[in-house]
């Protein structure tokens, strides 16, 4: 069973790397990546720290709602797990 | 920018002048060095004004984001930088005008 997970509707300033459209937006865990650097921290020079990065599959439904074209197409981002909440 | 709506367009396809080009490998020193990365790279270009988009060009924004991690990351100080502008300013502004001044200068 797929993980569905909603993308954090923060906007800190500074340099992230979540897209904004795609920020409070659901979507499911498509596949695990691995452990990356967060560019949060990387973008400043601080010290490296690595975070799990997952892609998420979202539905163009889901990000435009009624101005999508072909609301079934999928749009898929590379979103770092802190930025992910569980939907329950 | 930022999914603004815009009526500009990409200009054609083009060939990099010599400078882009030094601009570009200069990035990638940088980062082999350990002095930052392209992280670092794009969140100095997004820090810039929304006015630099329109001023400056992709390498002009580029090597001032570069600029700007060099001197937090210590790799030199404002006035060695000053100084070091001064000296490559009286070369003149064009490749053939600091190759002549080169010449003449070298004796």
């Amino acid at each position: 069973m797929a993980e569905t997970v909603r993308v954090k509707t923060m906007m800190p300033p500074g340099h992230v790397r979540t897209p904004a459209y795609l920020r409070g937006k659901c979507g499911v865990i498509e596949r695990k990546l691995g452990e990356f650097a967060n560019p949060e921290r990387a973008a400043y020079g601080l010290k490296k720290e690595m975070q799990p990065l997952v892609r998420v599959r979202f539905s163009m439904g889901e990000i435009w709602g009624a101005a999508a074209e072909n609301p079934t197409d999928t749009l898929e981002a590379e979103i770092y797990t802190h930025w992910l909440e569980k939907v329950i | 920018m930022g999914g603004q709506q815009t009526d500009a367009k990409l200009p054609e396809d083009h060939d990099f002048a010599l400078w882009e080009k030094r601009v570009d490998a200069l990035m990638v020193l940088c980062s082999t060095k350990g002095y930052f990365t392209v992280d670092g790279l794009r969140r100095a270009v997004e820090d810039m004004s929304e006015d630099a988009f329109d001023t400056m060009s992709y390498y002009e924004r580029w090597v001032a984001a570069v600029n700007q991690n060099m001197i937090e990351a210590d790799a030199y100080s404002l006035a060695e930088l000053g100084e070091r502008m001064e000296l490559i300013k009286a070369r003149g502004a064009t490749y053939g005008e600091a190759t002549a001044y080169k010449e003449a200068t070298d004796g």
